[in-house]
């Protein structure tokens, strides 16, 4: 085999096996949402529920691309969490406010944590996030580790004082930290247009770091991005942006119908369906198959169907559960 | 020692002896801080560990609250109280929450500090005592300090903690010469008696212990009227079971506190106080406190709108003249 024969088997089993796990986490998080939604509907699930059906190939691209280090997002983080490898179950069970949530069914949609598997919430105030990923990237590059911090933000985020406190900072400490702009284009009814004052978002970090626009409808587009900017902060110890183009097909939370796009609008960008656009592609390439697709649909829908039912199998808290986890209680002994 | 120089004593100490200890806030190391609580520090342990920041409030403490996660232990100043407000979704959404509504997977070993009250002339927006709306939150401590041994003890145990604390301190404070030995086993959340007494149980904090301690002298020399004084380091959350074993002792409440009376601390002390001690008490509980103004500008005026040893002197005599003391 040639040199470059080499290369393109080399690509092509890496394309299989990314389209393979893209798709399985893209789908996951789809079919998982949908259901989110049934369940809402049912009264099994209260609150804010925002769902990210129509993002997830900035949340899996993300989250894969970005591999190793500390994930710190805001409120729409479904997606974001099962990409970063929490169980299903253990999402639903929080929506349900049972005790086996993953967080003690006391965070809800908004407030999933797991910091085993480096994942810290879940925000629900826009933009209170950053300051955090700029502290722990602090913290981590102190202590000499070098993975770095992924922190997910929406377009509304970046018209806060905060966000720019914070990419000040993070540049001058040096903070490994990718900031990753999801731009749905509307913060709950306001349209980018109507908000901000750079159209392009993506300029408003470029002062500070390297910064780059890309389509987040295209989960590879999204992935390479993302590798690329990890590189670049795990060299260099410093921050980067990126901004990806994206869209929402359903409303803000459960509680906004999103009437105020057009019909038309929201079509036009439903012909660009990021799973969609996978699947076809990767059926397209050869990177899958009809058959491994119909094996990633049918476990999914198992695990689907086994989180709802885990959630509603669960207890509810205990009554002691409304003052524990408040205090810790604890003195560390090391300053004697 | 000065109370300022406690401070720094606490800090050094904690850094000294944990490498995850961190300082950062604005001025607080080449500068030494804006009242020298942290001079000597940054040339001792370097600007990665002493670390200034740009006037950006909320990212100092959200900067602090992310480190925390991490398993350092930041101790982030605010040059003071007033500026803090521009930190309150931090300090009100973030740090008391996270721990809770992560089921008690996330650890927040973070401190807050900041000075509070009426200084000299420094205007509205450089006066005000904000204690209340802290101790108000749940999943906060509010702890502070009236002299050097309790700055000394009461913010080395706020470090040592694994939960956030907001520390207040008290601008008129950092100057003031206390005698200092440090004492063991000191607990926070006890209220101190500093001072016995038969007639009237006299709860305050901070500055104020200070004017109720001169005011008491002055009740007893001239009227014979015997205060006990409590001085609280834990404003959330308090000690009760002192102030009521006082007051069951005593038979009558007052509260000083510098800040506006209305829904100030003297306002949960006193209605705790009444719901619990009800029938043991000879006369309802007095709140000496703040008037319902900004703090102005001319001496005079800013005199008027905080309580003196002399208001507080004058106040409880006449009080205790209606209620048959």
């Amino acid at each position: 085999m040639s040199f470059l024969h080499e290369v393109v088997f080399y690509t092509l089993t890496m394309s299989q096996t990314l389209a393979e796990k893209f798709y399985y986490l893209m789908k996951l998080g789809r079919e998982f949402e949908l259901r989110c939604k049934e369940e809402y509907l049912k009264g099994n699930i209260s609150g804010f529920l925002h769902l990210a059906i129509g993002q997830e190939a900035v949340h899996v691209g993300a989250v894969v691309g970005f591999g190793k280090g500390d994930l710190f997002c805001p409120y729409r983080e479904h997606v974001l969490a099962l990409a970063r490898g929490i169980e299903p179950k253990l999402i639903m069970a929080e929506m349900f406010g049972k005790v086996t949530g993953v967080s003690r069914g006391k965070g809800g949609s908004m407030h999933l944590y797991e910091p085993r598997l480096d994942f810290y919430g879940g925000n629900a105030i826009v933009a209170a996030h950053i300051p955090h990923a700029v502290g722990a990237g602090y913290a981590r590059k102190l202590m000499g580790e070098k993975a770095g911090i992924l922190c997910i933000l929406g377009d509304g985020a970046t018209n806060n004082g905060t966000f720019f406190e914070s990419l000040n900072i993070a540049s001058l400490w040096e903070v490994p930290v990718l900031f990753l702009c999801e731009n749905n284009q509307y913060a709950i009814g306001t349209h980018v247009s109507r908000s901000s004052y750079l159209k392009d978002l993506f300029l408003k970090a470029r002062d500070y770091m390297p910064s780059v626009q890309v389509d987040g409808m295209d989960v590879f587009e999204v992935y390479r991005a993302v590798i690329k900017a990890k590189e670049y902060i795990e060299e260099y110890g410093k921050p980067y942006f990126i901004e990806a183009l994206t869209y929402r097909f359903e409303g803000h939370s459960m509680a906004d119908k999103g009437d105020y796009r057009s019909p038309r609008e929201i079509e036009m960008f439903k012909r660009r369906d990021p799973l969609e656009l996978l699947l076809k592609r990767s059926l397209k390439e050869g990177w899958l198959t009809e058959e491994q697709v119909r094996l990633i649909d049918k476990k999914v829908e198992r695990l689907v169907e086994e989180s709802v039912e885990f959630a509603k199998n669960s207890p509810e808290p205990s009554e002691e559960e409304l003052y524990s986890d408040l205090y810790c209680g604890v003195c560390s002994d090391v300053i004697p | 020692m000065l109370y300022r120089d406690a401070l720094n004593l606490a800090l050094e100490h904690a850094l000294e002896h944990d490498h995850r200890v961190v300082l950062l806030g604005e001025d607080v190391g080449f500068y030494g801080g804006n009242y020298k609580v942290t001079e000597g520090l940054y040339a001792k342990y370097g600007p990665k560990r002493v670390i200034d920041t740009p006037i950006a409030e909320n990212s100092i403490v959200g900067t602090a609250v992310g480190m925390a996660m991490m398993g350092l232990r930041p101790v982030a100043e605010i040059m003071t109280a007033n500026f803090s407000m521009l930190a309150m979704d931090q300090i009100v959404n973030q740090m008391p929450k996270l721990r809770y509504m992560s089921g008690g997977k996330v650890f927040l070993p973070l401190v807050v500090r900041m000075p509070q009250g009426v200084a000299k002339q420094l205007g509205s927006q450089h006066s005000q005592s904000l204690e209340h709306l802290f101790a108000s939150i749940p999943g906060l401590y509010v702890l502070c300090a009236s002299d050097a041994v309790s700055a000394y003890h009461v913010l080395l145990y706020a470090i040592r903690m694994d939960d956030p604390v907001l520390f207040l301190e008290h601008v008129l404070l950092y100057g003031v010469d206390f005698p200092f030995e440090p004492l063991e086993g000191f607990d926070p959340f006890r209220a101190r008696i500093l001072r016995e007494g038969r007639d009237v149980t006299v709860v305050s904090y901070l500055k104020m212990t200070h004017d109720v301690l001169k005011a008491s002298q002055w009740l007893e020399e001239r009227e014979g009227i015997s205060c006990e004084v409590i001085d609280l380091l834990s404003l959330r959350p308090i000690d009760f079971e002192t102030i009521y074993g006082s007051v069951k002792k005593t038979k009558r409440l007052v509260v000083v506190y510098e800040a506006p009376k209305t829904l100030g601390l003297g306002a949960e002390v006193s209605a705790r106080v009444s719901e619990e001690l009800f029938y043991f008490l000879d006369a309802p509980p007095l709140r000496i406190a703040g008037e319902e103004v900004p703090i102005p500008y001319n001496r005079k005026l800013e005199l008027m709108a905080i309580p003196t040893p002399e208001k507080v002197y004058a106040q409880i005599v006449q009080w205790g003249r209606r209620h048959g003391l």
